[in-house]
């Protein structure tokens, strides 16, 4: 027996929508979901008339969602925004190579600009190549230092005034418990932020318009709306634990489907007492970019892999800084702690 | 006893690379005394289609959370979910949302 729409009450509804629970027809959950996500850009300010936005694309569901929202939008509402695809390639065969395929597809369809700067040509390192040399173990922490800086880099050489990312409401609260769980402070409390404000040379400002937005809403909208997105897990990523903090979160949504948007309420109002000792940030000695330490985690991790002691940029290190910095020679016993016999 | 009924599956957002990639599947199920549920539909998945590694879809007697499912293209979530009764040429899709954005 057919549900009907609660909103138009004429047509079939199609969908539950988990924050609000109301039971949607395919036209009116367009509609809501859309006007959601222009209420989250006006009330937070996100753009200004002018601006030129690149909107990182991964081919995946959800930046495939983000880039045609943000061009209905970017239409229906008059932003005035420049916008354009940015991608990144990082050279992983049989995921990324074929996943970029899907962004060239999204760029026709959406006549928007590409722009994909690869790891190869940025770091001289392909993921590939990466891996070879670490192993399976800790290959996601250089994947994604280095495609926060890639990313920058991209906007740069397009001079793209904001960057606009994908990130859903699950990831934010997936975000939020992995920080807990880590007792990493300073990244508890930047990591509900929308936005971010330029932190500096290098950086440009990124936000998320899908904050508050389902992850189980952008699925169906990309499903009603028969959007090309790609949708393979990456062959390197185990990702163990985001995994776990998803599942965990998962299993809760099921039971009470706030509990999503809860958790980021509790994100977003923590206060961090006076006192707690946070990271300074500053600059990178070496290349500019912003670090709470001498060198930035990408250099690190790049001079590691250029002198064959992978282990440098895992674990702290901080010590060495310096002597990096200085290119003084390390010793044999440091050199030992770093080779990737026991990755 | 009820005949047998011919449904179309279809696995998709991730879902299909447990059913061998591939993501549409025309099955008939067998007759059997009561009509069949999803709930019932999920019990004969796991023992007839699932290759590998059935835990990454279903959890108990249901979805795995996070495996959103369709009937005729509406939410199973509006049409009874686990005691929907499938009729003849229904469609159900599963679509994974456990795959990177």
């Amino acid at each position: 027996m057919p549900v009907l729409c609660s909103s138009c009450a004429e047509k079939r509804a199609v969908l539950k929508r988990p924050k609000t629970a109301h039971s949607l027809c395919k036209e009116c959950f367009f509609w809501a979901f859309e006007e959601e996500v222009h209420q989250t850009i006006v009330s937070a300010q996100l753009f200004k008339h002018g601006e030129t936005v690149g909107i990182g694309a991964s081919g995946g569901k959800d930046s495939t969602v983000l880039a045609h929202v943000m061009k209905v939008l970017n239409e229906r509402y008059n932003y005035g925004l420049k916008l354009l695809l940015l991608s990144v390639d990082e050279g992983i065969t049989g995921y990324r190579d074929d996943s970029l395929e899907t962004v060239k597809r999204n760029q026709q369809q959406y006549e928007l600009p590409l722009k994909i700067v690869s790891y190869e040509e940025l770091y001289g390192w392909t993921m590939d190549a990466i891996v070879k040399q670490v192993g399976l173990k800790n290959n996601c922490t250089f994947c994604g230092v280095f495609r926060r800086q890639a990313l920058d880099r991209g906007a740069m050489m397009l001079k793209v005034d904001k960057i606009c990312t994908g990130h859903n409401a699950d990831d934010v609260a997936e975000t939020v418990l992995m920080n807990v769980l880590r007792g990493d402070i300073a990244r508890l409390r930047r990591c509900t932020a929308i936005s971010t404000a330029s932190e500096g040379e290098g950086v440009v400002p990124r936000c998320k318009p899908l904050k508050y937005a389902y992850e189980k809403e952008i699925v169906l909208y990309a499903y009603f709306k028969k959007l090309d997105y790609f949708s393979t897990e990456c062959i390197y990523s185990p990702n163990a634990y985001r995994g776990h903090a998803r599942t965990f979160l998962k299993d809760l949504e099921a039971v009470r489907p706030s509990a999503i948007m809860d958790v980021i309420h509790s994100g977003e109002n923590l206060s961090v007492r006076e006192g707690v000792k946070m990271p300074v940030q500053g600059t990178c000695g070496r290349c500019g970019y912003i670090s709470s330490q001498a060198l930035c985690k990408s250099c690190v991790l790049l001079e590691g892999l250029n002198r064959g002691l992978p282990r440098l940029g895992i674990g702290k290190h901080h010590r060495l800084h310096e002597k990096i910095l200085s290119q003084q020679p390390l010793t044999q016993k440091e050199e030992r702690k770093l080779k990737a016999v026991d990755f | 006893m009820a005949a047998p009924i011919a449904i179309h599956l279809e696995f998709g957002g991730g879902a299909e690379l447990l059913f061998g990639s591939v993501k549409e599947h025309h099955v008939t199920l067998p007759n059997q005394s009561e009509p069949w549920d999803m709930k019932q539909l999920l019990v004969w998945i796991r023992g007839n289609m699932l290759k590998e590694r059935p835990e990454l879809f279903v959890q108990g007697d249901t979805v795995r959370p996070g495996i959103l499912v369709l009937i005729n293209d509406a939410d199973w979530e509006l049409m009874g979910e686990l005691e929907y009764e499938l009729q003849d040429k229904d469609n159900v899709v599963f679509i994974s949302t456990l795959h990177g954005g």
